[in-house]
């Protein structure tokens, strides 16, 4: 837990320092929703266009942060340092998918209220925020565990901010399908309940089989 | 005598180019191992295969009696690295970067102040290191190569950017250990040398006792 918490305040002060990540995601999405609010036909939308819009408009702006999420490490020689170190290198993958997860977060505390205001139709009820909190969070940990691992092996290459979305995209595409059809009764006209247990479902499994699958692999990438 | 490094035919390649080739050699614990050569000679691919960054794709390396790389999760915490990248995030200062090696090594905070005094960046120390000369980030990679007392200290031309005064200074953070180091200065790294290893196009055209080389013969190496 030691070595989690130096990489995780490491990359938490990072982006402090620099301020590279999380703004460029938040100023993205706002302006996307800008761009669909003047864009579509509707002066606001609901249901399952809401939830593709909002979905849709996370997915990328995420790709914003997995572009960015190893630069440092790469360019000044973080990787080399961390490696030179005696201690298991999954705790890497696990910081950065933790510092991801955080970004995510600080991101929809301002994308979500900014949907609300510029597109959505119907009103969130206080009672609706606990789901749309719980879907969301399910969402982000999926999203940062493929960045985590993809940005990982994106970082080496040539042409790193193709190759991340390009690898990182097929492999959300459940993501993606899961949190708008579990967002689409929330962000429907007269709607009641919560988010359907079967879309929190497959995001918990998805989440836990990428989460395995991705601590099993993560220490093979970065060797030599 | 207890053997630190041991290299039997070891040979690296990127892609089809050969950046090592075929080096044999054996360093003593304790001893100092300078390596010549001329820029592209192999040195610094040398000293990554050493600090188990890099496998080598021939032949067989043991460092301290483990074999590279198989075995490097052993010796990871017994090695030193400072090559020509300092290793330090520049947007954090020379007491965040040190810290946050401190706690990957498991070494106390106590051991940071300590090396800050010692290589002079004290009152530098919460500045980012993109604020730094060229000589004050050489003094905290240094700082960041020693923070956990590695038995086995591999230096890509430590002296570079230092002048004289902190040259001579910071030498004592370098001594009594095994070290393997580069350097263009024949006069200068024979003083230093146990062991001189030249190296050229990769392959090891020159390795004696240091006493028994003369600096004729390193001169050689770079024509």
């Amino acid at each position: 837990m030691r070595v989690l918490s130096a990489l995780l305040r490491k990359e938490l002060r990072l982006e402090l320092r620099t301020l590279e990540s999380v703004p460029g995601m938040a100023l993205f999405s706002v302006t996307t929703f800008v761009v669909f609010h003047f864009g579509l036909a509707q002066a606001q939308v609901e249901g399952d266009l809401a939830a593709g819009i909002l979905v849709v408009t996370l997915l990328f702006a995420g790709m914003l942060g997995l572009n960015r999420l190893y630069v440092a490490d790469e360019e000044q020689g973080g990787f080399d340092g961390f490696l030179l170190a005696p201690v298991d290198r999954t705790w890497l993958f696990i910081a950065k998918a933790l510092a991801l997860f955080t970004y995510l977060v600080v991101l929809e505390i301002v994308m979500v209220p900014a949907f609300v205001l510029l597109l959505l139709g119907p009103t969130l009820s206080l009672g609706e925020l606990g789901p749309l909190v719980g879907i969301l969070a399910l969402a982000d940990a999926g999203f940062a565990i493929i960045a985590a691992l993809i940005g990982a092996i994106a970082v080496r290459t040539r042409a790193r901010d193709l190759i991340g979305p390009l690898i990182a995209l097929p492999l959300l595409v459940p993501v993606v399908i899961a949190t708008a059809r579990g967002l689409e009764p929330l962000l429907s006209e007269g709607a009641h309940g919560g988010v359907p247990g079967k879309w929190l479902a497959i995001l918990a499994l998805y989440d836990l089989v990428f989460g395995l699958l991705a601590v099993a692999v993560f220490d093979p990438l970065l060797e030599d | 005598m207890t053997i630190a490094i041991e290299l039997d035919g070891v040979g690296r390649a990127y892609g089809d180019r050969a950046a090592l080739t075929g080096v044999s050699l054996t360093v003593e614990a304790g001893q100092t191992l300078v390596v010549f050569g001329p820029n592209g000679a192999g040195k610094s691919t040398l000293l990554r295969v050493l600090a188990t960054l890099l496998r080598p794709t021939t032949g067989t390396a043991n460092v301290f009696g483990c074999e590279i790389p198989r075995e490097a999760w052993k010796v990871r915490g017994r090695i030193g690295l400072l090559g020509h990248e300092p290793l330090l995030y520049r947007e954090l200062s020379a007491r965040q970067n040190l810290r946050y090696h401190a706690r990957l090594h498991q070494v106390p905070g106590a051991r940071v102040e300590e090396l800050l005094d010692a290589v002079g960046l004290a009152r530098r120390a919460d500045d980012p290191v993109s604020t730094y000369s060229r000589g004050m980030v050489q003094r905290a990679a240094l700082a960041r190569a020693v923070l956990h007392e590695p038995e086995l200290l591999l230096l890509d031309e430590p002296r570079a950017n230092l002048d004289p005064a902190a040259a001579e200074a910071l030498e004592p953070l370098l001594a009594n250990r095994t070290r393997v180091i580069t350097s263009h200065d024949p006069t200068g790294g024979l003083a230093e040398a146990d062991v001189a290893l030249g190296l050229r196009d990769g392959r090891a055209a020159l390795l004696a006792p240091a006493s028994e080389v003369t600096l004729a013969q390193i001169g050689e190496l770079y024509r």
